[in-house]
Formats: structure tokens, sequence, C-alpha cells
């Protein structure tokens, strides 16, 4: 049974990282440029991890704009849009390690991310309205050899063990500055 | 003064320690800072009840002989029922122990009546030495209470009050804090679920009797957590768990994550705490159904979560007078000056061994699952004195 995630690996890197908590310190980049507009292209490759500089296979590069009801070009997804991208994705990668630890065979993972919005806080309409989200929804349709009681559970504990989850549902120091 | 063994505290472990090294002939003491049961004496709030049936209850030569076996002992009961547990027991009481280090015989105890040389030290001083209280920085003007400071709702200030927390401390906290008219806000993070009753018996009935309970420390996937693990969501004689809460009128928030600008951030992750403890709940009933051979019982309500919790809250608008921590105990060790407690300040051990004729009771999970409760002492001292008798033979 594989769903194809090496899970052997992970359990292996957390007991190696339990006594190791330095390496287990990482730093995840992104480097952004402004195009024209509200359009901007932001390129992801290296990041740090494991006591040194580590990089993907390849750079990737995602556009992100704003759509054309925005009075914008619509070059890209909107940036709220990609939190989403994060989340679907994180909890994604999260029911399959999960599976794969349980010995469930996944046959179709397939999930619905809505993150309601309500705009007049970016537009600045109305000071008591946040800027961000003020729900989000996930809905996932899974196939699995398992009984229902059993796919809740993956989804739970995949909740349990997301990074985007938690910095979704947390609150998060940020710093800007300008270099 | 020598003594082969040095038992450090006289609560319901180190009374179950000395009577299986009496009924071992081993020469010992049961060292106590205060009295027989200082903790329950001192450290409990008003109200609390054991969450074990008295038939439960029972140590090492002391099991429950009143009326009621179906009954939940207060906390004059349990000082009884150690009592009764203690009065065979070589214990010396108002001996503080305040350091034990090795020596070339075994251990060297300094303790305020002098030093103590000793074989071997059995650790009995408790799970629950301190209240865990998160570092937040707390406005001014709201008061801070931990369950070792907290008597009944009456000495709380007037004013909402924040319980942060859904263990049993928690929750028993947060409905008589709710009774006594000031409303309750209780963050909850990850919990544990129990119905009082399933299909007729006590819940503890079912782990006690279908092995639940008997579940050993060697065998478990991940002792580490078993250990972690927050009490279970019981009180005496009834259900108390979220949906009893908040049929009560307390408001559920996600678990504290933030105190900042004076509010308090809560985590929008309720939903799915709520739902990890619904899922964990049915299939320890499921556990039950197939050890008793039967169809599933009825299962309880799904945890109902606000559709929209609250994730800040304003700690200076006057709205919560006092915040309640319910956010679990620790062990103090700063008297042990032997390299054998961990960077997070748990002890390091093997079902109570920790070595070198050093052992360890009354700690969760310590030997079995049943090892967190009282009556899972008398399995546990035991065989630790068992281990303890071959150590010296050895």
């Amino acid at each position: 049974m594989s769903n194809g995630v090496n899970v052997q690996a992970l359990l292996d890197a957390r007991e190696a990282l339990k006594g190791a908590p330095e390496a287990a310190q990482f730093t995840w980049r992104a480097s952004s440029k402004w195009q024209h507009g509200v359009h901007s292209t932001t390129k992801i490759q290296k990041f740090f991890g494991l006591g040194q500089e580590q990089s993907h296979k390849s750079e990737a590069v995602f556009e992100a704009d704003h759509p054309e009801i925005f009075a914008a070009e619509d070059n890209g997804v909107t940036p709220i849009e990609y939190l989403l991208v994060g989340l679907a994705a994180c909890l994604t990668a999260g029911v399959a390690s999960v599976a794969q630890n349980r010995g469930i065979k996944l046959n179709s993972v397939e999930s619905v991310v809505e993150g309601d919005h309500d705009i007049r806080g970016i537009l600045g309409a109305d000071s008591d309205v946040r800027n961000g989200f003020n729900d989000v929804k996930v809905t996932f349709t899974i196939d699995a050899d398992a009984s229902p009681a059993e796919i809740e559970a993956l989804v739970a504990q995949s909740q349990k063990r997301s990074a985007v989850f938690d910095a979704l549902t947390n609150p998060t120091n940020v710093t800007v500055e300008v270099a | 003064m020598y003594v082969t063994t040095a038992v450090i505290g006289a609560g319901h472990a180190g009374l179950a320690a000395s009577c299986f090294l009496t009924a071992a002939s081993v020469d010992h003491v049961v060292l106590e800072r205060g009295e027989v049961a200082n903790s329950w004496r001192r450290e409990r709030w008003d109200s609390l009840r054991l969450l074990t049936p008295n038939w439960l209850s029972r140590l090492p030569g002391a099991a429950y002989e009143g009326p009621d076996p179906d009954g939940y002992a207060d906390m004059g009961e349990v000082v009884d029922l150690l009592e009764r547990s203690a009065k065979d027991v070589p214990v010396r009481t108002g001996v503080n122990v305040t350091s034990v280090r090795r020596s070339s015989e075994g251990y060297t105890l300094t303790t305020g009546e002098g030093p103590i040389r000793a074989r071997t030290v059995v650790i009995a001083s408790g799970a629950c030495n301190r209240p865990v209280v998160p570092s937040f920085d707390v406005p001014p003007g709201v008061e801070q209470v931990t369950p070792f400071g907290y008597r009944n709702p009456s000495r709380l200030p007037d004013g909402g009050v924040l319980v942060v927390g859904a263990s049993a401390t928690g929750v028993q906290l947060a409905a008589e804090i709710q009774q006594s008219g000031r409303p309750v806000v209780l963050s909850a993070g990850e919990h544990v679920r129990m119905p009082r009753v399933y299909r007729d018996r006590d819940v503890l009935w079912w782990m006690h009797h279908s092995g639940v309970w008997s579940q050993r420390y060697d065998e478990l996937d991940d002792l580490t957590r078993a250990r972690r693990l927050p009490s279970p969501q019981l009180v005496a004689g009834s259900t108390l768990d979220l949906n009893t809460l908040t049929s009560m009128g307390v408001e559920l928030v996600g678990r504290l994550s933030a105190i900042r600008d004076g509010a308090a951030l809560f985590s929008g992750g309720l939903r799915n705490v709520a739902a990890l403890a619904d899922l964990k709940l049915n299939r320890l009933l499921d556990t039950f159904d197939e050890w008793a051979g039967t169809a599933p019982g009825e299962r309880p309500e799904p945890t109902r979560v606000p559709k929209s919790a609250r994730w800040r809250l304003d700690l200076r608008s006057g709205e919560i007078g006092s915040i309640v921590w319910a956010t679990g105990y620790r062990p103090d060790y700063s008297w042990l000056d032997v390299p054998v407690v961990d960077e997070k300040g748990s002890l390091i051990h093997d079902g109570g061994v920790v070595g070198d004729g050093l052992y360890a009771l009354g700690l969760p999970v310590l030997r079995r699952r049943r090892s967190t409760f009282l009556c899972g002492i008398e399995d546990d001292a035991r065989d630790i004195v068992d281990h303890l008798r071959l150590h010296l033979a050895g």
C-alpha cells in the first residue's frame, strides 16, 4: 500500500530532530518585484534548513494581480487567494501523509477552499471590518479504502499538523522593514 | 540517619510504596514535607471530588467501606482514605527534602532535620506540584488565579471570567463559576471528552473492565503523548463536556494563542479540536463495544461549536474581571540534584525505574494507563518495589 509518501523518512527525521532542534530551524523565502499597477511577480527557489542553504530543483514564479472588477489587469491571482493555495496544498499533503502512516490507501482527494472576505476592510470603507478573511471553509471529498470515521480522522489529524492551518488560525509576529 | 529506602512524599504513591516495602521487609522511611495527604488537603478547590467512583478508589490496605460505592469522594474522604492506608507506615511528617544527590552507597538527602543516607530512593512527590501558567502579558486590573489559589467562585471578582483550559479542571471550574452568575468564556485547546455514563455504567467502569486502563506503558504507540494527555472532561456524578457547558451559557472560544495590546487572541481551530475529541471519544466507545461483543450503544451528540467563535477578547473593556489558568500542572524536581530530568522538566524513567536505585511513583501513565488515577497505584507500587528488591539483592 503506498500513496507515494515516504513516511519512514518523515518518522526518521522526527526522531533525528528531537535531539537536534537547531537543525530543525528553517527559513522559507520568497522574492517579489513590482511590475505595474497592482501586478507583482514573486519567485521562490532557495530556503534555509538542516543547518545550511537549500534549493528547490527549479525556481517557481507566481504572478499576483487583482481581477478586472477591481479595475486591475488580472495578470495573476489575488494575493489573498495564494493563502487558499497554501491551505489546500498543506492539508492535502497532510491527508496523504497521515493516510500513508495509517496504512490507508487513497483513491482520490479533492478539496474546495472558500475564503469569505468583506472587502470594505481593505477599501477603508468601514473601520469595523477586518482586512482579512472572516471565515475560511475547506470541503474535502475523499475516496479511500477506509470508513467515514477514519477519513474524518485523517482530515482532523492533517489540520492538527498543518503549518498553514496554524499560520492562518493563530496570530504570528510579522515585521516589515524598508531595507 | 541511614535507611535502605527513602520514600519522598506521603501521598497515595508514597503510602502505597511503603505498604509493599513493609511486606518485603525493606527498612524504609516516608518523608513528608507537610502531613499525610498534604496536597489533597491544601492544594485543591472546595468542590473537588475524585473522578473515580468510590468502588474504584482503593489503595493498598484501604478500600472504600462506606455506604455509597457509586459515589465520588470529596477531599475530606480522600484524606480519610489516605490516613487509613497510612496507619502502619513509618512516616516522618514536617520533613522537607531540599536535595537528593548521588553518594557512594546510593543517595544522600538533605532535609530540614539533617541528612539522610539511603541506598535507594522512591520519588513519590506528586505529578501536580505546580500549576503551569503560560507567560502572557495580561493587562493590570484583570485578576489571575491558578487552581492552587482558587477555592470557590465567591472569591473571584465580579464580572466575566476567562477560563483557559478544558481538561477536568477547566470544565469543572467553568461550570461552577458560570453557575455563580459570572459569565464564563472557556478557551479550549486539545481536550479529552468523555460521557460520565455509557450504557448505564460509569465510563471508568468501562476503562477498568475493558482492559483499556491495563494497557502497559511499553505497549503504547506514543507514550510521550499518552503521558501528556490532558485529564478527561469528567466530574463526579454527571456528564460535563463542552455541550453541557454551552447549554449552561458558557461561551466557547479556541485555544489562547496570544495576548496582544490587551486583547486575548484565540485560535481559529476550535472546530478541529472539538472534531478530534469527538472522533477519539467514538473510537474509545467502539473499543468498549468490541470488548463487550455487542452492537454499538448510543453515541453522544457531536460537540456543538459556535458558528463563528470569537477569536479576540478585549481584556481592557471590563468584560473580563479575572482569568483562571486551568492550563495544567507539572511536577517540581528543583530539589533533585541527579541528572535525570529532561530539558522540559520531565523525569526520565522507564516505567518508574529511573536507574541506580532511584524510582518514581504516582506519575501519569507510569506503567499503565491506570497509573494516572488513585486506583492505579497498587499495581505500580508492587512492580516498583519488586524491581527495588532485585536492585538491593543485585
